[in-house]
């Protein structure tokens, strides 16, 4: 399926492209692999931070004497006698500095005990008064403090427009104008966040529960005042993130205070039901597409339009409008963020932040203008496609959109969905829907090191993080091919802030970052290796790479991934219960450098995906201010039995405007567009059209009550 | 893999000796002896600690993991004479003289792993690792139960109970839905746990 004669790199890849297995597999199943919580140390005690039970106002008196009287209670550290930090960068790890309660949720002090039941019951014991303000944490369209930011997140302008978007949408032949809501969303990683700190003499020592590590010690050292030199943080193994490890979080800012101040080795594990305050979460939007086209089906204006929240803590704003300045072509848009700020926990990144809710409402909103013009939704897309990025006017150094359209289509068999639909019986309705997917191309400079050893094995230094993609697999193999030599010649070493400075797992550009210092120090290995003359030196051979000022130069070039999503539903009238029968998708995202942990990566997401179709949801309790939905009991992430047959398929690009390796992110596409894609085959279904996320059965049945009402006073 | 060696310490690694010896203390512990991997290990446990926490602080069992701690994700199911438990539900007092098996003690001690763990590498069944033991106990747990015949939810109502039930695709993911998997490895579990009972 490659369509471009070019390969992006002169030697042959032989290791890169290969399924090779997990490195770190064997740890995993046997259950030798540690996590943050997980290194014993002797002496080590427990931390367990309390909440703020209010939602807006001021710790007036923290009384801990009960708490210190139980056995085993080391320490009780509230903002009165915790270590003063600096300020951090971020001001959700300021945390225990002063009185402000700025949302429920909010950590105002952390038991410290030698066990885990210890530091639970001190926690219990604590007695905290308040000082109550008014809050408010409901968002609305209107709200009067909504503002427009000059950036969303990822430092994307708040506001794009081009041509007169509202004087054409006005005179369009064909119009959908329509409001999409998604609630919002926990990353909810399997592992909660965790940090074990320790000091040995002058050295600071934490293993933690990071999306990059290196990160995490420049932030240690800039709050607690300590030469970065003298701080190692590991993160050898990662219980998963999705964004909300990506920089640290207040469990390590905890552990570090609480080891300092009792001078023992102290773990703070987040229980799970903290997570969902003092993490992050994918902030709801409501969004507004206004999409105005000829008859033909070609797009004239996209106006999209997101309202947001983020919090009194700091700005965060889901840049959910973004991929609409880059799917369709249009003469016309206006891409616009509101954001408004209210006593509520601070949101921060999930899993695509921006293209997954964003996609949602596009793709949903693309479905409905097939809908009004009568047009396939695939040929629709089609029909929409460019080579230029619409809002920079760019060309992509890739797409390939149609294709993954045209091979999804063939493989889901789109062509007889219309015959699946009318084969369905009893109480069953069967739809199909389509919604395509695109990430950005992220990269970020990054060190890495190579050493040839005598013996004539290699070892590749970086401090990448393992979060479960395979990094440490997926670098060896670029290492091989960068070196010429076998792949089970090659051991990596990522995950410890000892080894060269690296950015993080995030963005999707975990790969392409570390993988181009890796290419970068095998290559000049290879050549010093061609230099030399006679046996290795007994300590080996070494290559260092730095890529700053390459990785991040400028491109002429719009680079993204792309994708679609096939899904087809069975929706039952009887229960109003929708169930994913089948998922297909088809990717392109550059050279996939590990076939069998890439698709394990796609299918991942398209499963988050389904999630946050079907079953993910949290609700902001407007009298608490308090998300109603903090355990894996009431936030429904999909289980075994949610996700039947579910094919990720992948397009191979051949993209010489990208890294050495022609690789494009794959973490985070998976999940852009499945939503839409399965919202779209329950109105092939059901003939309704839900705005709304996700797509429960008392949404569902409602809306099936009122088109086919069962009985006559159900009639609105 | 067999367990890991290990002073069967009061209170374990994670606990202090005066904490221990207070009157209030000792007043809520119990000297209990469970059989973990086949090894006996008699404990002083506090009454408030979980089977999950005396693996994972007191046995350096770190395999069992904690991922809510609230008996809804299932990172943390061991085995307990035999069946599979949410060890983070059980009260380790309530346990003395019970058969524990963890992901530590699947394998055949001379470094092979068991055939559902060479199934997750194959089938490459998990990415981030955190959910994969209490997975694979799980799955082990559910194989039993389906050949002991007892049916589930998706089980044809008309199969007699009691003889062995034959596990398909559906009847895998429906008895294995309490183990939650963020990572979305599911359907490589499923493929796995298919190659053992074939």
């Amino acid at each position: 399926m490659t369509d471009s004669p070019a390969d992006p790199m002169a030697e042959p890849h032989t290791a890169t492209g290969a399924p090779a297995e997990r490195r770190e597999g064997r740890q995993k199943v046997t259950g030798a692999a540690r996590y943050a919580a997980e290194h014993p140390l002797p002496g080590r005690a427990h931390g367990w931070p309390l909440q703020a039970a209010v939602a807006r106002g001021r710790v007036r008196r923290v009384d801990a004497s009960g708490a210190l009287e139980m056995p085993g209670v080391l320490t009780v550290l509230t903002h009165e006698n915790a270590p003063r930090l600096n300020e951090p960068d971020d001001p959700m790890l300021a945390v225990l500095q002063d009185a402000r309660v700025p949302h429920r949720g909010w950590q105002v002090a952390l038991v410290v005990a030698e066990t885990l039941e210890q530091a639970r019951a001190g926690a219990a014991a604590v007695r905290v008064d308040y000082e109550t303000e008014a809050h408010d944490v409901t968002l609305t369209e209107d709200h009067p403090a909504a503002y427009v930011p000059d950036e969303a997140n990822g430092g994307q302008p708040g506001t794009r427009e081009r041509g007169n978007p509202e004087a054409d949408f006005d005179s369009a032949p064909v119009k959908v104008d329509a409001v999409y809501r998604v609630p919002p969303l926990h990353n909810h990683p399997m592992e909660p966040h965790a940090s074990t700190a320790r000091f040995d003499g002058d050295r600071l020592i934490v293993h933690t529960s990071s999306q990059g590590g290196t990160t995490v010690r420049q932030t240690l050292a800039a709050l607690f005042g300590l030469p970065e030199e003298r701080i190692t943080v590991s993160a050898e193994h990662v219980g998963g993130g999705f964004g909300s490890k990506g920089t640290p979080r207040p469990d390590v800012v905890l552990a570090v205070m609480a080891a300092r101040e009792t001078g023992r080795p102290v773990t703070v594990a987040l229980p799970r039901a903290q997570l969902a305050t003092v993490v992050g979460h994918r902030a709801p939007t409501l969004q507004r597409l206004r999409l105005g086209a000829g008859r033909d089906g070609r797009l004239t204006s996209l106006i999209h339009e997101v309202t947001t929240h983020t919090s009194h803590v700091k700005e965060f704003v889901e840049q959910a409008a973004v991929p609409s300045r880059v799917m369709y072509a249009s003469p016309h848009s206006r891409t616009l963020h509101r954001v408004t700020p209210l006593d509520v926990p601070s949101p921060s990144w999930m899993r695509a932040p921006g293209e997954a809710p964003g996609m949602y409402a596009l793709e949903s909103a693309m479905d409905e203008l097939a809908d009004a013009l009568g047009m396939d939704p695939v040929e629709l897309r089609i029909v929409n496609d460019t080579d230029h990025e619409p809002d920079s006017g760019d060309p992509f150094s890739s797409r390939h959109l149609v294709e993954c359209l045209r091979e999804g289509a063939r493989r889901f068999d789109w062509a007889g969905r219309a015959t699946r639909a009318r084969a369905a019986t009893g109480n069953v309705l069967v739809g199909s829907g389509v919604a395509a997917a695109t990430y950005p191309v992220m990269v970020s400079p990054s060190t890495a090191s190579a050493h040839a050893l005598p013996d004539g094995t290699f070892v590749v230094r970086v401090n990448a993080a393992d979060i479960g993609t395979g990094a440490r697999t997926v670098l060896a193999q670029v290492a091989a091919d960068a070196l010429g030599v076998p792949l089970a010649d090659v051991r990596t070493e990522v995950g410890n802030s000892d080894l060269p400075a690296a950015p993080l797992a995030g963005g999707s550009s975990g790969t392409a970052s570390w993988g181009w210092a890796v290419h970068e120090a095998c290559t000049e290995l290879k050549d010093r290796l061609a230099a030399h003359a006679g046996p290795l030196p007994a300590d080996g051979l070494d290559a260092h790479a730095d890529t700053s000022g390459t990785a991040d130069a400028d491109s002429p070039y719009a680079r993204h991934s792309f994708g679609a999503h096939f899904a087809e539903v069975a929706v039952d009238t009887v229960t109003g219960e929708v169930r994913v029968r089948r998922l297909l998708s088809v990717f392109a995202a550059g050279r996939i450098l590990n076939a069998r942990t890439a698709r394990s990566q796609f299918i991942g997401g398209m499963t988050m995906g389904l999630g946050m179709a079907l079953t993910e949801s949290s609700t902001m309790d407007a009298a608490f201010g308090d998300f109603a939905e903090r355990d894996l009991a009431s936030y429904h992430v999909p289980v075994h039995a949610d996700v039947p047959a579910i094919e990720a398929h992948w397009i191979e690009e051949d993209d010489p405007h990208l890294n050495p390796m022609g690789s494009k992110g794959i973490g985070e596409i998976g999940i852009v567009g499945t939503a839409a894609a399965i919202g779209n085959a329950v109105h092939h279904a059901t003939g309704i059209r839900f705005r709304e996320l996700p797509l429960t059965p008392d949404k569902v049945l409602t809306a099936l009550g009122e088109r086919h009402p069962v009985r006559p006073t159900m009639t609105a | 893999m067999g367990s890991q060696p290990h002073d069967a310490t009061p209170g374990g690694a994670g606990a202090s000796v005066p904490a221990e010896t207070t009157e209030s203390a000792e007043s809520h512990h119990s000297d209990v002896t469970l059989r973990v991997n086949g090894t006996s290990r008699t404990l002083t446990l506090d009454h408030r600690r979980a089977l999950l926490d005396v693996l994972r602080e007191d046995l350096d069992l770190t395999g069992a993991k904690k991922g809510c701690d609230h008996g809804q994700c299932g990172a943390c199911t061991v085995l307990v004479d035999g069946r599979r438990v949410n060890s983070c539900l059980l009260l380790a007092v309530s346990l003395d003289g019970r058969e524990v098996v963890t992901v530590e003690g699947l394998g055949d001690g001379d470094g092979e792993v068991h055939p559902l763990q060479q199934a997750f590498l194959d089938r490459d069944a998990f990415q981030c690792g955190y959910c994969t033991p209490g997975q694979i106990c799980s799955a082990l747990g559910a194989v039993d139960e389906a050949a002991m015949g007892h049916p589930s939810h998706v089980t044809d109502p008309g199969r007699p109970s009691g003889r062995p039930m034959p596990l398909d695709r559906d009847e895998i993911r429906e008895r294995l839905s309490g183990n939650l998997c963020r990572c979305g490895a599911y359907p490589h579990i499923v493929d796995a746990v298919e190659d053992v009972i074939r």
